[in-house]
């Protein structure tokens, strides 16, 4: 059993900026993450290269004295302890202070045919690419919304596939609005450019969504609308998101309330509702970069006690999640996406359960227990999300384990010990 | 909604003993209502495991739960696939050559009632269940008892009543007034017979019912097809499930129709709060693991908790209150509330109507003398 001063849970922008800050200020900091390299889901590492991005950050953390504990999992929690298991071997870590910075997922949403092979969330795509999956000669339709798309669209068009089409699900003026937006600040204006430049002579339609992906055994073409218009487009693989939802699991078994954005609840120090807990990053709200790397400076030098530090980092902080906010509003999802499902669409993959036996209870509880949706090895991630944007179902409570681990690794006693 | 008099029987509480009660009460022809604040079976009966076992901790238990398993296996063609009904057998675990003894009473007690149970050695154990821990002395099996999968069997009830003419009513019963119930939002419910079925709350309704919630938890592997083949149980579990004031854990581990393993099982009094308890927890697992190192490898998905419906007896509360009149228990079911919801629906069914019932059942009757049964294993 090891001890920690301050514990940070995910090393994306938010947690690597977290550690870094609370370590510079002195104190003993134990980085968790479940990637072998740093970078998050964002900054994710292409094989065995860390993204760019993450360089100045890992310097820092290295300097500092941080120690990491990589591809490693926190699976159930007290407030004294973690439960972490990593490549089959389980500990538990006393924490002081716990900073949460797990990020967000993928909100995916069911349409005929969206569980074919070759189907996948935008990041999803893009992180198997990063993994090695050989994309270049592929003819890739990118859809659904939020900035998400249009990044994984341009990475994917550099690594040498053949993006067909970008499609926005956002009406056209929202969604030029909302590109306008993409050029609030210097950071973004540079990114934005980036993006342009990769997406050269890509078709990029607004107010444009997948009806449904075809295929036999894999996926073979995707059925499009347009307002009035439907058509028909051969591609080997659809990068389909609807934008990124919070990963508030663990502040949640922990007892943290959640906010209106189903995020974790934090104050201006990124301190959540319980003492000794604090936030930053996508998981109290889905913001971006920017405002995750100010986030996670304000919860590192707060959780070291240097409030008097991380006060500079505040204003700049509240306005990158303002102009997130503003971007992420004119995206709302639209009404027609609730429809495009039928009844033998799959809603929850896991356990096999089609939208027609879903949608047929009132809530997801009863839902879960009658069909047993969201009860499989994803949890209730994918299935949960689609049927809160669906059905405005309520979520449940969350139960340990939050990820899948061994039976081994919960039968660990609170010091530790096997037996 | 309801008029004056407009039901014969009100039932409080939709888990599964309540749903097996309105099936029965409208399958007797009884205009039925049903009453739920949640979720129909989503209480206790969701949290439980769904073992259908003939369990012969005293005379009485022995005799509802075996007319109770014989009554799911006559209904088990009835059963939709969502039910997973599966008569896998339970092997009754000996760890050494005190326990295989114990077994080999058991199983003498089990023939004595005419229930079908047999002895297998440690190498027939073995070839059993592979991925048991070697040197177990052996086991008995009760080749009758089964598994299911215990929402999807209250819906089972429930729809049957409703294909017979019951309702279900969304609201929180209050309090028994005269000749009916009042629900917390104001609704007066009229019903000549009102039947309580509200287990670890139903003091509530029914003062004086001598019920105490038992916490237990419960955890889920992902799928592993093939691994498992019969509930087990050690024999030490009657020892757990006698333990009136001490925490116990007991190894219980069941397969489900997905490939999915159950791993229970605990026990404790007085706990506050329905959240997993990582330290209970982890001994209930380590319980698991020293009968099969294995489990440890396992992925799981989820672990949860629930709180039975516990009696000093350890029997159920079935029949009539001793005041007012009109007004029945079926609860206090501990954790055979799913084996026994059959039986407790026929035993209190007969009682209600007058009509003869086929096993005795003043051993349930909730005037009965309930001092509690110690420790005696």
């Amino acid at each position: 059993m090891a001890r920690a001063a301050i514990t940070v849970i995910g090393a994306g922008p938010a947690g690597l900026a977290a550690a870094v800050c609370a370590a510079e200020c002195g104190r003993r900091v134990v980085l968790v993450d479940e990637n072998p390299l740093p970078g998050g889901q964002i900054w994710r590492a292409k094989k065995n290269l860390p993204a760019i991005e993450t360089e100045p950050w890992r310097r820092r953390a290295q300097a500092a004295g941080v120690e990491w504990r990589t591809g490693c999992q926190a699976a159930q929690a007290t407030p004294e302890r973690l439960w972490l298991e990593s490549a089959g071997e389980a500990e538990t870590l006393a924490w002081e202070q716990l900073i949460l910075a797990t990020g967000a997922r993928e909100l995916l949403l069911p349409f005929p045919g969206w569980t074919l092979p070759n189907c996948c969330g935008a990041g999803g795509l893009q992180a198997l690419v990063k993994a090695g999956l050989a994309i270049a000669g592929q003819r890739v339709v990118v859809a659904g919304s939020g900035p998400l798309t249009l990044a994984v669209a341009a990475y994917l068009q550099q690594q040498g596939a053949r993006v067909l089409l970008v499609a926005e699900q956002a009406a056209p003026m929202q969604a030029a609005a909302a590109a306008l937006l993409l050029f609030s600040s210097p950071a973004r204006v540079r990114q934005a450019w980036r993006m342009r430049d990769a997406l050269r002579g890509v078709e990029i339609q607004a107010g444009c969504w997948v009806e449904a992906a075809e295929g036999a055994e894999r996926l073979q073409r995707v059925r499009l609308r347009r307002g009035r218009r439907r058509w028909s487009l051969e591609c080997d693989y659809l990068a389909c998101g609807f934008g990124l939802r919070p990963n508030s699991e663990l502040g949640q078994l922990l007892g943290c309330a959640l906010n209106a954005e189903a995020g974790l609840q934090v104050d201006r120090w990124q301190q959540t509702s319980v003492a000794r807990i604090w936030c930053a990053g996508d998981a109290s709200g889905v913001a971006g970069v920017e405002a995750a790397l100010l986030a996670g400076q304000i919860a590192g030098y707060a959780a070291a006690g240097r409030q008097d530090l991380a006060a500079a980092f505040i204003a700049r902080r509240d306005r990158q999640q303002r102009a997130s906010r503003r971007l992420l509003r004119r995206l709302a999802l639209r009404q027609e996406l609730r429809r495009l499902a039928a009844d033998d669409t799959w809603f929850c993959r896991c356990e096999d359960v089609p939208i027609g036996e879903a949608q047929a209870y009132a809530s997801w509880r009863e839902a879960k227990l009658q069909t047993r949706c969201g009860m499989g090895a994803c949890q209730g991630r994918i299935c949960g999300a689609a049927g809160r944007f669906l059905w405005g179902w309520e979520a449940a409570g969350v139960r340990p384990p939050i990820v899948p681990v061994r039976v081994g690794t919960l039968a660990l006693t609170e010091t530790g010990e096997a037996q | 909604m309801a008029k004056p008099e407009a039901w014969d029987v009100a039932i409080a509480g939709a888990g599964i003993i309540g749903c097996a009660c309105a099936a029965a009460a409208a399958e007797a022809g009884l205009r039925t209502l049903l009453i739920e604040a949640g979720v129909p079976g989503g209480g206790t009966t969701a949290a439980g495991m769904g073992h259908i076992v003939a369990m012969d901790d005293s005379p009485a238990q022995f005799a509802l739960t075996r007319y109770s398993q014989q009554l799911w296996q006559q209904l088990a063609p009835e059963l939709p696939r969502q039910v997973e009904y599966e008569r896998c057998g339970t092997l009754w675990l000996a760890g050494d050559e005190d326990e295989w003894r114990l077994a080999a009473a058991k199983r003498e007690a089990y023939r004595a009632q005419g229930v079908p149970a047999e002895m297998l050695d440690a190498r027939a154990l073995a070839a059993a269940e592979p991925h048991l821990r070697p040197g177990l002395a052996g086991a008995m099996l009760a080749p009758e008892d089964g598994v299911l999968y215990p929402p999807a069997a209250a819906k089972f009830f429930l729809d049957r009543a409703r294909a017979r003419g019951a309702r279900l009513l969304a609201g929180e019963c209050q309090r028994i007034e005269a000749r009916g119930l009042r629900l917390r939002d104001g609704t007066q419910v009229a019903a000549g017979e009102v039947i309580i079925a509200t287990g670890t709350r139903a003091a509530e309704l029914a003062p004086g019912a001598a019920i105490a919630p038992r916490k237990g938890h419960l955890l889920i592997t992902d799928r592993y097809p093939g691994r498992l083949h019969h509930q087990l149980v050690e024999l030490g579990y009657l020892r757990s499930a006698h333990a009136l004031s001490e925490d116990s854990v007991a190894f219980n581990l069941q397969p489900r129709l997905s490939g999915q393993i159950l791993i229970g099982s605990s026990r404790q009094f007085g706990a506050a709060t329905a959240e997993v308890e990582p330290a209970m927890l982890a001994r209930m697992l380590q319980r698991a693991i020293e009968f099969m190192p294995g489990l440890a490898a396992m992925s799981c998905v989820r672990a949860w908790t629930g709180f039975r419906p516990a009696t000093p007896d350890k029997l159920p509360l079935i029949g009539p209150v001793e005041d007012p009149p009109h007004v029945w228990l079926a609860a206090g079911h501990e954790g055979l509330g799913i084996t026994t919801a059959t039986g407790t629906a026929a035993l209190l069914l007969a009682q209600l109507t007058g009509q003869a019932a086929a096993i005795p059942y003043t051993p349930y009757l909730p005037s009965r003398k309930t001092e509690a049964v110690l420790e005696h294993a």
